[in-house]
């Protein structure tokens, strides 16, 4: 994305929505000059492009705290290229992207590394999270200085927890000197056992290891007891269970920094996909029971989950297409993420307004990221939407280069339409 | 998957059998039926039938068994099928082929079936998904073992003559027991009473909407039971920590010919085997013969024979005919 110079751009026809400026207004035009939105009444320069918003909803871009960009070392799973492409044709303009690379994502010059090619990509802003410890592998801290210099907006093992109670107390505290979050992935790895789907009637039925509820709940737990003692930024990732989410609505209570995301197959499926997606529901935390969706669904109505984040998580057919204990966890799903949100909105739960703060406003404000606004020079990071423009998943194929999704075939309503970086289109759906 | 057009008439098992969720009581019955008739082909002097002749039989077997492999083979050798056994060390399975791919080679050397025995849950129906043949599941993982099932189904009828409203004591490792899976939908379709005796460690948690009761002491258990089937504790449950450890586990639960003298006299005593002397049954002298595993794997070899024939081979009403030894085969 060329940042130093960016476009401009006339987007007619559109409405106008940024709940967090408190702008809505149908029929209108919205002017971006050098990336960012014009003051009202500026001229229109010669030759700037024009795209027809056909009525569609003009917001501010989403904002993924939480993806797999799998560059480098897995490119053939994702590359920044795919993924960005991804993201773009899924509303986000700016994606966090996780260490769990290969070589790990633990010193400056991998971060570097991760943001030239984003560069060169130009597509989305891809935000690198750099690793808690050396390797992932949980006994040394990384150089957070040297990681936080070179770009990294936040810390992670994800793919496991940070591996002690020490480990994370002191990740905590050093991560004060930066004042960017630590993201926990909770679970309790021996109360897993290696279980591979969530423990309950389904497992239960299919003979297959089972991961109980409580093995986020205690890691949870754990975590909130270390972020009252080290100070600190805590975000809890991929929140799933019930009591994940009252432990974390009781610790906002009490006024510690906890932040937390959900994605959108915790409050879209349970754990009976399994039956019938087989690998394709297979992910960590994994899906749970109707309880622990409602539950879900209620700590984002209240907002106790801060940001829906994707958890993109490519892995190759062949990768997949094992035996469901062998295969790795985790499903794609940038493309899929906002329909599937809006199904919260159509269901009732939430306002159209509270999903665009849970998609873009509030995941950049907790990772203090930056992210689009209607509001005159504001960032032109924006998407079109079309709120009733019915898809299904996966049809023709994806713009990831992975296809792990239990939502393939789906039919959706609501799409986006078209997605604009810094005053510049990086998708536009293609219209007969 | 393309469904095979097998003869429908009376109850087609489908095209494979995979698991015995869903499997109606009329569907056992014929199965078991079927068996009693190839029961007799054993006691011929040429033990064979021509009726899956020219049909080949892969027995895909990735975990170690003796007695499941070998009854498979027979069975399908008494019904004239040739038969390749295929284990992971000796095919190219070590060198990382998937499984996919392994089923679909042997799908393309030509055979009718595949009995496929995994250590992965839901092997059986991978297999099923990716293949055109026949498949059985020879057990998967911790899902289900539904010959196993039958075969115990099959030994209940014989010893007791009617498996309707008996109460089954299921003892032991329940958690991991494919057996155990099998056994509960069967046992229920036919209308037997469920008690699951274990340890709380060794019981799955989700089991509250299943047709059992759960019981936790033995003796209770077991107390009036018809029949008594004690499950094959894996010897690493205790390293695993589910069971303190063997010795204490066979004080606990344990048969003995002394706790079912007092508590199921009249009861049969089924073990799938291989039997872990002195922990699941007592190695008592004597005892060990009143357990009907010996029939058992006699009638595991009839029962295969049915569900091959149902699955793979003609037409159910010929069953009258299997009495008949084969012309020409055999010596």
């Amino acid at each position: 994305m060329k940042e130093a110079s960016g476009g401009n751009l006339l987007v007619r026809n559109v409405h106008l929505f940024d709940p967090s400026e408190g702008i809505s207004k149908e029929g209108e035009s919205l002017l971006v000059l050098e990336g960012r939105v014009a003051s009202p009444g500026s001229s229109v320069p010669a030759g700037t492009p024009e795209i027809d918003g056909r009525g569609g909803l003009l917001c501010p871009g989403f904002v993924d705290l939480h993806a797999h960009f799998r560059e480098p070392g897995f490119e053939y799973k994702e590359t920044v290229a795919s993924g960005s492409r991804a993201a773009a044709a899924g509303g986000f303009t700016s994606v966090c992207v996780m260490a769990n690379t290969n070589p790990v994502n633990d010193n400056a010059a991998i971060t570097r590394a991760i943001l030239d090619r984003a560069r060169e990509v130009g597509l989305v802003r891809v935000f690198p999270i750099g690793a808690v410890t050396r390797g992932l592998e949980g006994a040394e801290l990384s150089e957070m200085g040297a990681l936080s210099e070179a770009g990294c907006i936040a810390f992670s093992d994800d793919g496991r927890p940070v591996s002690t109670a020490l480990m994370l107390r002191r990740a905590l505290e050093y991560s004060r000197l930066f004042g960017k979050p630590v993201i926990d992935h909770c679970e309790d790895m021996p109360l897993s056992n290696r279980g591979v789907m969530n423990e309950g009637t389904v497992s239960a039925e299919l003979g297959l290891a089972g991961i109980p509820n409580a093995s986020e709940e205690v890691s949870i737990a754990r975590d909130l007891a270390v972020l009252e003692l080290a100070g600190g930024h805590l975000h809890v990732a991929h929140l799933s269970t019930a009591g994940g989410v009252r432990l974390v609505r009781e610790a906002r209570r009490r006024h510690l920094r906890v932040t937390t995301e959900t994605c959108p197959h915790y409050f879209s499926l349970t754990d009976e996909a399994v039956r019938c997606h087989g690998t394709h529901a297979k992910m960590n935390p994994p899906l749970r029971r109707e309880e622990d969706r409602l539950a879900v669904i209620a700590g984002i109505r209240d907002g106790t989950i801060d940001a829906i984040a994707t958890d993109h998580a490519p892995h190759a057919p062949h990768e997949k297409e094992q035996e469901f204990d062998r295969a790795p966890f985790g499903i794609i799903g940038l493309e899929t993420a906002f329909s599937l949100s809006l199904e919260l909105v159509r269901d009732g739960h939430i306002t159209l307004s509270e999903l665009m703060t849970l998609l873009s406003a509030r995941p950049a404000e907790i990772f203090g990221l930056p992210h689009g606004s209607l509001h005159p020079g504001g960032l032109a990071d924006l998407v079109l939407l079309d709120l009733e423009g019915e898809w299904e998943a996966g049809r023709p194929g994806y713009r990831s280069k992975s296809r792990n999704s239990p939502f393939t075939g789906r039919t959706m309503k609501g799409r986006v339409a078209a997605t604009i970086v810094g005053g510049r289109v990086v998708f536009e759906e293609s219209r007969p | 998957m393309p469904e095979r057009s097998l003869p429908s008439s009376p109850p087609s098992i489908g095209p494979h059998l995979l698991s015995l969720s869903g499997m109606t009581k009329e569907k056992i019955t014929s199965i078991l039926d079927a068996a009693e008739t190839f029961l007799d082909v054993g006691h011929q002097t040429v033990k064979k039938v021509p009726v899956l002749r020219g049909k080949t039989l892969v027995n895909l077997f990735y975990e170690s068994s003796t007695r499941t492999r070998s009854s498979f083979e027979i069975a399908a050798k008494r019904l004239s099928a040739d038969v390749i056994n295929v284990t992971p060390s000796q095919s190219s399975v070590t060198k990382g082929e998937s499984l996919s791919d392994t089923v679909r080679t042997i799908e393309a050397l030509g055979a009718d079936g595949i009995v496929i025995r995994h250590a992965s849950s839901g092997a059986a129906a991978f297999v099923a998904e990716r293949v055109n043949c026949h498949v059985v599941n020879g057990g998967d993982g911790c899902h289900e073992h539904p010959t196993q099932a039958l075969l115990d189904l099959f030994t209940i009828r014989k010893k007791k003559g009617r498996i309707d409203g008996l109460s089954v004591a299921i003892v032991g490792d329940i958690l991991h027991s494919r057996v155990a899976r099998s056994n509960i939908l069967a046992l229920s379709a036919m209308g037997a009473r469920i008690r699951l005796v274990a340890p709380p460690t060794l019981l799955p948690r989700g089991i509250e909407g299943w047709p059992v009761t759960i019981h936790h002491r033995l003796d209770r258990g077991i107390e009036g039971c018809d029949v008594v089937m004690a499950l094959r504790l894996q010897l690493e449950r205790a390293s695993g920590g589910y069971i303190p450890s063997l010795s204490e586990y066979a004080s606990l639960y344990g048969l003995s010919a002394r706790v079912l003298e007092r508590h199921a006299p009249e009861a049969v005593v089924l073990h799938p085997g291989p039997v872990n002397r002195g922990v699941e049954i007592s190695g008592e002298e004597g005892f060990l013969n009143e357990v009907a595993i010996l029939d058992q794997v006699e009638f595991g070899v009839s029962v295969r024979m049915a569900v091959l024939y149902l699955l793979m081979g003609g037409r159910p009403e010929e069953a009258a005919l299997l009495s008949m030894p084969a012309r020409g085969e055999g010596s």
